[in-house]
């Protein structure tokens, strides 16, 4: 950080600035240095121990023998390049991310729009609509597991006894109706985020360009089309690329809803199964490490694709 | 009609119909966890689509059966609330403490690094986390922190803290600086224009920021899955309820009086503070 601002470093009689600056310096470091420590012991540590781990042919025994000084090999990532699973698991995350983030951006959007202008109870209504979001995923997955059970499940009941389905659904433990319900439900469950971002992008364009494409005789469409959502394609931009990641790595509401049974396993599950189910660490690091540089090389992607189109908006 | 009254008119009967299919499909799942909460297992069984149960058949029963302790022949959700409670309060006040001195360092100081600082807080959402669990939970089993809600607290730090900076951050930007300048002016130490002028300042959105990490810190399942699993006294509310419902003994409704317990807290803060939340949130976000 070479760029020092005029004013910042206001000679104080008496105390030479270069002292001050190295003052500064010495107070920011310590400042940070307590996160920066916690963030580092809890995240970044981990992240390196999962890299060498998957060099490793570790189970839980020689990790805590060895610590981190096991024989290293390639095996695991022969092993995960090779398995079958682990290729259907990478196109089942896939899936699940991009309808997911489509899906709760689209439906985000369509709310954030119909809340654009005033009405009665706007804003309590408003602050009900991000219920799913803040509310504990434990608990909202339970409510949708009971409610769309065969057997006692409210949905099914109304869907035999009203709509005259002959048999009731599985909608969570029969592929491939149990992803379609995970997707539904993230999209139920994350919607509100893109709603609130997407409110307040809102809030902040100006209406005076509205006011003339109005004028101009652009009718509703046009003017959405036209002017308002160019002007929100960089917040859409930033929320497909905070929802994709996220969705990539969502452990949670897959876990929670089907246990990832009936096609749902995405890759954090598979992890997950891999280190408690056969204790594989290095398999599972391995897992792990593969589905980090995809998602790494996607956003490189997005983020080239993107800048060009900042660029050209320029 | 021209093309624009048509749209009009089709659009504003189509905003009315979003917003009641949105608003439903929002709250309905909110109404039938606190209605079959109320409601006995066997009037579930033998008609599942009367979610209202009817007056005379309203039971308080589930919310005794959930709270009380095993011993008085319950589930342990009074022991199980007070563990969450215990965790989420310390990680929120812990983050808070760290990230008040921090967002003020980097807003204020030009210091060595503090460009890498940020990109180290975007690394926490490149990985899943559980990668970062397993390690972490290994590690704290070798410390002695492992199976305890003191190492939960510390993995509960990390994970809020990246969010929190940002909120604060944004907010502490937009204080002028001169108030600091005139205070340093005055002979005022680095630590006094901190704890007199900056904390007194930004104290809403550091409220919100506490609010925010008690609720990650409340809602959380996977470290407390991974850490607690095998010590059923330490269970958090939302590890309680996933290991009784994978079980078949439990009936349902007691259950769904456990994810009320587990929810209402939640709600009742996110009622509280709402505004400050969503808008600690967005900051930023209507400028592009």
């Amino acid at each position: 950080m070479a760029r020092v601002r005029e004013g910042r470093l206001r000679p104080v009689p008496g105390v030479p600035t270069s002292k001050l600056r190295g003052r500064e310096n010495r107070d920011g470091i310590t400042l940070v240095a307590p996160v920066v420590l916690v963030v580092a012991a809890i995240i970044v540590v981990p992240i390196v121990w999962t890299v060498v781990l998957s060099f490793q042919d570790a189970r839980y025994v020689d990790v805590a023998r060895n610590g981190l000084f096991n024989e290293l090999t390639l095996d695991n990532y022969a092993d995960v390049l090779t398995s079958p699973a682990f290729w259907q698991a990478l196109v089942t995350t896939v899936q699940y991310s991009v309808a997911t983030t489509v899906g709760s951006i689209t439906v985000g959007l369509v709310a954030a729009l119909a809340f654009r202008d005033r009405f009665r109870f706007r804003a309590p209504l408003r602050a009900v609509m991000l219920l799913p979001y803040v509310a504990p995923v434990v608990a909202t997955t339970f409510v949708w597991q009971v409610a769309l059970n065969p057997q006692y499940g409210v949905v099914n009941a109304f869907g035999t006894q009203v709509l005259g389905w002959e048999h009731p659904v599985n909608f969570l433990s029969a592929a491939p109706t149990a992803l379609g319900t995970v997707i539904v439900y993230d999209i139920w469950r994350y919607f509100p985020f893109a709603f609130l971002f997407l409110g307040a992008a809102l809030t902040g364009l100006s209406k005076e360009i509205e006011e003339a494409a109005v004028v101009d005789g652009a009718t509703p469409l046009q003017k959405f089309w036209f002017v308002v959502l160019p002007q929100l394609l960089p917040t859409i931009a930033l929320l497909v690329l905070f929802r994709m990641v996220m969705a990539f790595n969502e452990f949670d509401d897959v876990y929670l809803l089907t246990g990832g049974a009936a096609g749902t396993q995405v890759a954090s599950v598979r992890v997950f199964e891999q280190l408690t189910g056969s204790s594989d660490i290095g398999g599972a690091s391995a897992t792990a490490a593969v589905m980090a540089v995809f998602l790494g090389v996607a956003l490189a992607i997005y983020l080239r694709l993107t800048a060009r189109q900042r660029e050209e908006n320029r | 009609m021209s093309a624009v009254s048509v749209q009009s008119s089709v659009l504003r009967v189509l905003r009315v119909v979003v917003i009641v299919a949105l608003v439903a499909a929002t709250v309905l799942p909110f109404v039938y966890m606190l209605s079959l909460s109320f409601v006995r297992i066997d009037d579930l069984l033998r008609d599942p689509l009367r979610v209202l149960p009817q007056l005379d058949r309203i039971t308080t029963e589930t919310y005794r059966a959930v709270l009380a302790s095993e011993e008085d022949g319950g589930y342990g959700f009074g022991r199980f609330m007070r563990n969450s409670a215990i965790v989420a309060v310390a990680a929120s006040a812990l983050t808070v403490a760290l990230v008040v001195p921090a967002s003020y360092a980097l807003t204020r100081l030009r210091f060595a690094g503090r460009s890498q600082v940020s990109w180290l807080f975007l690394a926490v959402y490149l990985f899943p986390t559980i990668i970062i669990a397993v390690p972490v939970f290994v590690g704290f089993q070798v410390l002695g922190l492992g199976s305890s809600l003191v190492g939960l607290v510390i993995a509960y730090i990390a994970l809020t803290v990246p969010v929190s900076v940002h909120m604060l951050r944004n907010y502490l930007a937009g204080i002028p600086e001169s108030i600091d300048e005139a205070a340093v002016i005055d002979g005022a130490s680095r630590f006094q224009i901190l704890t007199r002028i900056t904390v007194p300042l930004a104290m809403p959105t550091i409220m919100s920021t506490a609010l925010y990490s008690f609720m990650i810190a409340w809602n959380e399942f996977l470290f407390a899955l991974l850490f607690l699993s095998a010590k059923q006294d330490l269970w958090t509310v939302s590890l309680g309820l996933t290991r009784l419902a994978d079980g078949q003994e439990v009936s349902k409704t007691v259950l769904m009086a456990g994810s009320v317990l587990l929810t209402v807290p939640i709600v009742i803060l996110y009622g509280v503070a709402e505004r400050a939340l969503t808008e600690g949130l967005t900051a930023g976000a209507d400028k592009g």
